[in-house]
């Protein structure tokens, strides 16, 4: 079958800027006609994996092939792609006619037969009559409409879309969205499109690839990535989602906010610990009732057009609920959840764990400092180890001299009660801290680990 | 009342002494006397004799000398300095502000160290100075002026459209005609322009490089003719040509540059 064939093979592909990792063992298959969207936030390699399909770039390892051909260092203008660029670098010297004309003229097309193709793509984007028109001329979105005419013209095998709808407002953007999926649809070729915009991403796709720092984090459709994902990291980053520590009982049965639920996941194991996930539209909200698995105190209440968002305070755990009704600020409320709109995930890592070296009895080396920790027995100075820290150990400090190293805040996940953060140190590996104190994107703080929270661990081989 | 009079009065007064000397050339350039300053009547018998074939050989050949010179030096520095502009302007940012800084260097350098140390490695390779030295010369100096109004038309291209161009089938070489070309043309003709004029305005650089082989410009040929014991009379009509032909081509320029704006 056609259908299944893989278009696009991307396989173990990195590349490199300097010493920044941009790209890190990509694997990604594109099949012929689909709709498959790049998604991640800004700075997750997602343009740079558009760049290397488009042949702007050449990737550092791995390989490239496009309908089975590999082109890994084929120069761009030898691919069978063409692309639509973020800010549509049409060329300003050139009419809309020209632009448009200019991959036909290289490719010496008959003139009869460019004036022909160029009249259809006009149409295709809903331009007809603007083909002497200066491109200077142009509002965004019509020059937005030229650019796509000037790529889907050349009737190439893939069409590469980097952030196309960005520039655009919002009105716009929710138009030329339809535009494009028809536009696909009448096209029939795959189109690979960029953006980190996730609801952008969830409208138009048949295949979404979430990224976050150079790397896939999930491949499926649309359903799959919001119903199901992966880890925190993608359920965060699409759509909105109450995330909490839990612990799964036994099959079927999950315990988080003191309480115990039924749920549909199994094959975690016994007393395992667990993130649980809820999106807030299926918690269900109502007068405190027998009904209720957990009842709560709602804590503020916005109105959001077609439902309302109210946050409610749970023994502790904060929940974010989307319900049609609405429900007064300290209004006490019982909140249901049914078991298949309980998603587990497996943790990514319970603790953090790093490698170090013991330089004495109460001296332990790792993130390339010298820690306190407390006596170690029965080992040598100079040994390797494991070194063990748990999260909500880790103190941050506003004052970077304070701690004993430093770095940055990259990443922050609500769990309920506490902030799950990534801290990025400038040893180059992340420490992963449970705070309770607000921290934003990009802060720099100071790391300190008091000495009884190391717990060095022998490697034992 | 009196605060808008003086304005106006300062800045007529301003543009009388800025422009008092070319317009005494000019008014002299048509009357026979020999010395400047002397009414004759009017005449126009100095522009004839300028044209006259063999009266003033010498102080024509110096003239088309200048020009073809001037068209040279500006012909080939434009081809190099843009050139030069699109390599810098591809250059990791580190070495494009260095690069830059030592672009820089020529302009501000005085012409006289250009003339003398030009003057000194000609010599010192033992080529004869002639009209080959002159041109070099000129390209010289004028190629810095080309990479500067050159680079901003770069920095303010869109960055895509080369890769644009690349992606729809363009061969790198076509997407530098077709695309990097018309979008830097304008600063490449100004940058002309400007060789053009400094290359005709010379005189520095020339007499340093020119040798002794009889070759004259504009700018010798007058400073030789004044230290014989005063200007040939035919020099005002001269003058008075140059300055309407720079006048034509100013107008021109601003004339297109209303235009780029307007549009």
């Amino acid at each position: 079958m056609q259908e299944d064939k893989s278009i696009i093979e991307v396989s173990h592909v990195s590349k490199y800027f300097g010493e920044k990792t941009a790209l890190d063992d990509v694997t990604l298959n594109v099949k012929k006609g689909e709709f498959v969207t790049i998604l991640g936030p800004s700075g997750c390699g997602k343009t740079t994996l558009l760049r290397l399909i488009a042949g702007f770039q050449t990737a550092s390892e791995g390989e490239i092939r496009i309908s089975g051909k590999e082109i890994t260092q084929t120069p761009p203008h030898k691919r069978p792609v063409n692309t639509v660029f973020q800010k549509y670098a049409l060329f300003p010297h050139l009419n809309v006619y020209d632009n448009i004309a200019f991959g036909l003229k290289l490719k010496k097309t008959p003139k009869q037969t460019i004036g022909k193709k160029v009249k259809a793509a006009l149409k295709m984007v809903g331009m007809t009559d603007y083909e002497y028109r200066d491109v200077d001329s142009l509002s965004g979105g019509q020059q937005q409409r030229v650019a796509i005419a000037r790529a889907i013209v050349n009737e190439p095998e893939v069409l590469l879309l980097d952030e196309p709808l960005a520039a655009l407002d919002l009105k716009m953007r929710k138009d030329m969205q339809m535009e494009l999926k028809e536009m696909h649809k009448s096209l029939g070729i795959t189109f690979v499109y960029v953006t980190h915009d996730q609801e952008e991403a969830l409208t138009l796709s048949d295949t979404i690839v979430v990224m976050s720092e150079g790397k896939i984090q999930q491949i499926g459709t649309p359903i799959d990535i919001y119903n199901e994902p992966i880890n925190s990291f993608v359920a965060d980053f699409i759509g909105e989602s109450n995330i909490l520590n839990g612990k799964m009982i036994h099959d079927k049965l999950v315990r988080f906010c003191g309480t115990e639920f039924e749920c549909v996941d199994e094959g975690f194991g016994e007393n395992v610990p667990v993130d649980v996930v809820i999106r807030p539209e299926d918690l269900y909200i109502f007068p405190v009732s027998d009904m209720a698995q957990l009842t709560g105190v709602v804590q503020t209440s916005i109105f959001k057009g077609v439902h309302y968002e109210m946050t409610v305070l749970c023994g502790g755990y904060e929940f974010l609920v989307q319900d049609y009704h609405h429900f007064e600020v300290g209004a006490e409320v019982g909140l249901l959840v049914k078991p298949f709109d309980i998603h587990i995930m497996k943790k990514e890592r319970i603790c953090n764990t790093f490698e170090g070296k013991l330089l004495d009895a109460t001296h332990v080396e790792f993130l390339g400092c010298s820690f306190e920790c407390a006596p170690v027995e029965g080992m040598e100075p100079d040994t390797n180890v494991k070194v063990e820290v748990d999260f909500d150990k880790v103190i941050l400090q506003d004052n970077e001299e304070d701690g004993t190293l430093t770095g940055e805040v990259k990443f922050i996940l609500y769990k309920g009660d506490h902030y799950h953060l990534t801290v990025f140190s400038d040893w180059d590996e992340n420490v992963f801290v449970d705070t309770n104190d607000v921290w934003d994107d990009g802060d720099r703080v100071g790391i300190t680990i008091p000495p009884d929270a190391i717990r060095v661990i022998k490697i034992t081989d | 009342m009196v605060k808008k009079i003086f304005a106006q009065a300062y800045l007529w007064i301003l543009l009388l002494l800025l422009y008092s000397p070319i317009v005494i050339i000019v008014i002299y350039s048509f009357t026979e006397a020999k010395v400047l300053g002397n009414w004759t009547g009017f005449s126009t018998k100095l522009y004839t004799s300028l044209f006259t074939t063999g009266t003033h050989h010498s102080l024509m050949n110096a003239l088309i000398n200048t020009i073809t010179i001037a068209l040279l030096a500006a012909t080939a520095s434009t081809l190099l300095g843009s050139v030069a502009a699109i390599g810098i302007f591809n250059l990791k940012s580190r070495s494009r502000k260095a690069i830059s800084f030592v672009n820089s260097i020529p302009v501000l350098n005085g012409d006289i160290i250009t003339g003398i140390s030009l003057f000194l490695l000609f010599v010192s390779l033992g080529i004869t100075q002639g009209y080959t030295t002159v041109v070099l010369a000129h390209i010289t100096f004028c190629t810095p002026y080309v990479v500067l109004s050159v680079l901003p038309r770069l920095k303010q291209m869109n960055p895509n459209i080369y890769e644009a161009a690349l992606d729809l089938g363009a061969t790198p070489m076509q997407a530098l005609w077709k695309v990097i070309v018309p979008e830097i043309r304008p600063g490449m003709i100004s940058g002309f322009m400007l060789a053009l004029t400094l290359s005709i305005d010379d005189f520095a650089v020339t007499v340093f490089t020119i040798g002794n082989q009889g070759l004259e410009t504009l700018s010798t040929y007058i400073y030789a003719d004044a230290r014989k014991g005063g200007l040939t009379p035919e020099l005002r009509p001269l003058s008075a040509i140059i300055f309407v032909v720079v006048l034509a081509l100013l107008i021109v320029i601003n004339y297109r540059a209303g235009k780029a704006k307007k549009k």
